[in-house]
């Protein structure tokens, strides 16, 4: 432990302009340990009075090493960490990477699999923009939106844990299907729910467009447009709140996406209110997904009869030697892909979530890498807060909706 | 308040020093904000209507170390982390206390890696675990409880 030591203040000088060097401008630490920075990011604030001169993200206060981890893993045990690297799109992250080692083996999904991919990942976004509407509203002091969310998004958590026993990192989705069939009550509690959350949603917006000290804090602050955006890598509702209709659901449909009659949101202002109003409207779309999910769910298999990379039904154990044989083998050495390497991309609702997978034919991953879509988001970080008062950082971190398990990884 | 059945009619209570002086301390225990990753969210969640842990006298997440009594390290701790973790340990004013929520916290959990601390035991001295991958918030709640009965059966001469 001897070597690891705080990064200090005095290490990060040469970032900042000159001016600070003569003590014209103040440095300001902010973070890691802040109620508004949304988990364990620092900012070294340059100020000049109470106006922002420049801003530098330090991150990586949460690297975790999941990529690293992934390699000593085989391919069912490396999903397991595929949850808890963006902790509030752990499903959609099961879905990326579930993609790629589909692409990897050329394994076929069921249809009854994939509508309920479909439900389980909107159901994802909408928890994770709850959360993301809560809290970005407690850093403006309407504390009494986060209440009502998280009340919402315990409906969210209830129907995870009927389908899978867990409320958070489910790693319900395998490669090849899902771990088992969704419970008979599934149906029904869906419907309940998406009958009750469209008034939900409405209830949220009214608290916060009627709310002038929060109309006051988002709009025309921290503007960044589309055609800046894309140059910074941008995606998202940040880029779509700016003017582009961009959404990986759209432009590159995967999981049967291209079935459902939805819209992508966008505004043109892209300031912070143009965010929020984007993410809202983006809800009030997902339940429109569930909904034509739910309505035409086919029945059959949820989960591909390819046995050389999915595990058998139990019930076959007993009466087939070669089951018994599969599944020994899948439970005990794990499967091999053919070598190759594969591109896979969902969009989460930060962005454009990838994974990039090398296999060089053995029981493990050679290469796992993310790309996440925080961790692009956060670069435009000084442009969002340059020039504007300082207690403008709080809203514009909150805006962008970073989670640092996904940029830090 | 709770204490109007044991007051008789006199309208006294008898109790030791001890016993009252702890049970202050378990009934506004102020955790400090500080989440680290998934089990903030638990955490969050803790707090929140459904399960409103002000029941126990803890709706005050204070943001200071100054102004805290409790740190609930919620989430993996990261070599970088660690320093920063034990440094706001250090800020905190005695009395004070640590759970360690979630598996990481706890073990590493998962993340058996070079970027992981294998429990926050290491940096800080710890009171209570909480066993899952995140707790539940009843979890959570069980585990401050804990804490709590143990608060309540500290003894004078450990006070510090």
């Amino acid at each position: 432990m001897t070597d690891i030591r705080e990064v200090t203040v005095d290490e990060l000088k040469h970032l900042v302009s000159e001016r600070a060097a003569q003590g014209e401008t103040m440095l300001l630490n902010m973070g890691p340990q802040h109620p508004s920075t949304h988990g364990v990011l620092r900012l070294l604030l340059e100020l000049d009075g109470e106006i922002v001169v420049s801003c530098i993200p330090d991150i990586g206060f949460l690297h975790t090493g999941v990529e690293k981890n992934m390699e000593a893993k085989n391919y069912q045990q490396a999903e397991v960490m595929t949850d808890r690297l963006d902790y509030l799109h752990p499903i959609g992250n099961n879905l990326v990477y579930c993609m790629a080692v589909e692409k990897l083996c050329d394994l076929d999904v069921p249809p009854r699999a994939q509508a309920i991919r479909v439900i389980l990942a909107e159901l994802t976004r909408l928890g994770s923009h709850l959360i993301w509407l809560g809290t970005s509203a407690l850093d403006l002091a309407a504390m009494s939106v986060f209440l009502y969310t998280m009340r919402e998004r315990e409906k969210i958590l209830d129907i995870f844990e009927l389908v899978s026993g867990q409320r958070m990192m489910t790693t319900y989705l395998r490669p090849g299907g899902l771990w088992r069939d969704v419970p008979v009550e599934f149906e029904e509690a869906v419907y309940k729910f998406i009958d009750h959350m469209p008034s939900q949603v409405d209830e949220y917006q009214d608290l916060l467009d009627q709310n002038e000290l929060f109309i006051d804090r988002t709009k025309g602050v921290s503007v960044i447009k589309s055609e800046e955006a894309v140059r910074w890598g941008i995606t998202g509702p940040v880029l779509r709140a700016g003017g582009m209709a961009y959404d990986l659901r759209k432009a590159l449909p995967y999981s049967t996406y291209e079935q459902y009659d939805f819209d992508i949101p966008t505004r043109t202002e892209g300031d912070i209110y143009a965010r929020y109003a984007v993410r809202v409207d983006e809800m009030r779309e997902s339940l429109k997904i569930i909904r034509q999910a739910l309505n035409k769910l086919p029945l059959g298999p949820v989960r591909s009869n390819n046995r050389k990379y999915v595990p058998p039904p139990r019930s076959e154990l007993g009466v087939s030697m070669e089951a018994l044989i599969h599944h020994f083998k899948l439970w005990t050495e794990g499967f091999t892909p053919p070598v190759g390497s594969v591109y896979a991309a969902v969009e989460s609702p930060r962005g454009e979530l990838g994974v990039f997978m090398e296999s060089d034919g053995s029981a493990k991953p050679y290469r796992v890498h993310y790309r996440t879509p925080t961790f692009a988001n956060l670069q435009i970080m000084p442009l969002l807060t340059r020039g504007y008062f300082v207690a403008d950082v709080v809203a514009a971190i909150g805006s962008i909706d970073i989670v640092l398990g996904d940029a830090d990884r | 308040m709770g204490v109007e059945q044991k007051l008789g009619n006199m309208g006294v209570v008898t109790t030791r020093l001890e016993q009252l002086v702890n049970w202050s301390r378990t009934n506004a225990m102020w955790p400090m904000l500080f989440g680290l990753a998934c089990c903030a969210i638990e955490m969050m969640a803790a707090q929140a209507a459904n399960y409103d842990m002000s029941r126990f006298g803890m709706e005050l997440m204070r943001a200071s170390p100054r102004q805290s009594d409790l740190m609930i390290v919620a989430g993996r701790v990261s070599r970088k982390m660690g320093p920063v973790l034990r440094r706001l340990y250090d800020q905190m004013p005695y009395p004070k206390w640590v759970i360690a929520m979630g598996d990481c916290a706890s073990c590493g959990g998962v993340f058996n890696n070079y970027a992981i601390f294998q429990g926050v035991d290491e940096i800080v001295p710890v009171d209570v675990y909480v066993a899952g991958c995140p707790p539940r918030p009843e979890g959570l709640i069980h585990g401050v409880l804990t804490l709590h009965d143990k608060v309540n059966h500290e003894k004078l001469s450990k006070w510090a």
